[in-house]
């Protein structure tokens, strides 16, 4: 996670008023946190560059009609994951809506691989497979779902931020966040598990 | 109640009580439960290992040098390039 960017204060004034290079150190500050959303998002390095150029050009055209009711590292992220969900939308399209989730998404799901693995040894889940299995793990998850679990747990967004870059209630962030959770618990018990079978 | 209700139940508020956001009255809840339950203290225990290992394992932000020269140049912005 990481919260320790954001903390620099830039003029909205400044910005406004067409200053570049107050806008070059907003592209320093926040361009590799929408880099890395865009790589866990799309899982492609091209993609991510895309999103990123976008997500900044778009932030220029459009910083004149930035309110200030939110940060601007929230309002970088919802340029930038709005820009995902469009690109995710043509390359895969879901059958299930960013919007409205379907009922399977919402409903909670009754945990079926019960295995306590929390007692392997570090170095079993830190190998290059259990990596490359945390993001498959992610990438399976449904695009509602994937979005809101990378914003809160990975990018480190409080609900309310989340909420505000999705355009949700709050309580749908809970809800998809605690889906997800479970999901990739899960998930990674089917892999985990059968590693503490074979010690 | 009975016990996979009480199971049920608690695999709503799972979420929220990792993240410390339940109130204390619910949380001594599911304490009281997940010391009869081991099925749900595994659950637990594993919902808090697959976040942390998300966490550990998330990859300090960075753009690759190319990638952030080819995004100054696109926004007009090479002057401010610093290295």
């Amino acid at each position: 996670m990481n919260r320790d960017r954001g903390k620099k204060t830039f003029s909205i004034d400044a910005l406004q008023d067409g200053d570049r290079a107050e806008f070059a150190h907003v592209v320093e500050e926040y361009s590799p946190l929408i880099y890395r959303l865009g790589l866990k998002m799309l899982n492609n390095p091209q993609d991510a560059e895309d999103i990123l150029q976008e997500t900044f050009i778009k932030a220029y055209r459009h910083i004149g009609s930035f309110d200030g009711r939110s940060s601007i590292s929230t309002w970088l992220y919802r340029i930038a994951t709005n820009e995902a969900l469009m690109l995710l939308r043509r390359k895969r399209p879901d059958p299930i809506s960013f919007e409205a989730p379907s009922v399977n998404e919402t409903e909670p799901q009754e945990p079926l691989q019960i295995v306590d693995w929390c007692c392997l040894p570090e170095e079993d889940y830190l190998t290059a497979e259990g990596r490359a299995r945390l993001n498959e793990a992610i990438d399976r998850l449904p695009t509602s779902l994937r979005v809101v679990f990378l914003l809160r747990d990975i990018e480190g967004l409080s609900t309310r931020e989340t909420a505000e870059v999705l355009d949700i209630s709050e309580m749908a962030v809970k809800t998809r966040l605690s889906r997800a959770r479970l999901r990739l618990r899960e998930d990674l018990s089917g892999y985990y598990g059968k590693i503490l079978q074979k010690r | 109640m009975h016990k996979h209700a009480e199971c049920h139940q608690l695999l709503n508020s799972l979420s929220d009580y990792v993240d410390g956001d339940l109130k204390q009255v619910l949380c001594d809840e599911i304490e009281l439960h997940m010391a009869d339950c081991d099925n749900c203290r595994i659950v637990v225990d594993t919902l808090r290992k697959t976040i942390y290992l998300y966490q550990i394992t998330s990859d300090p932000p960075t753009v690759p040098e190319d990638v952030r020269q080819r995004l100054f140049h696109r926004l007009d912005l090479d002057e401010f390039l610093a290295k």
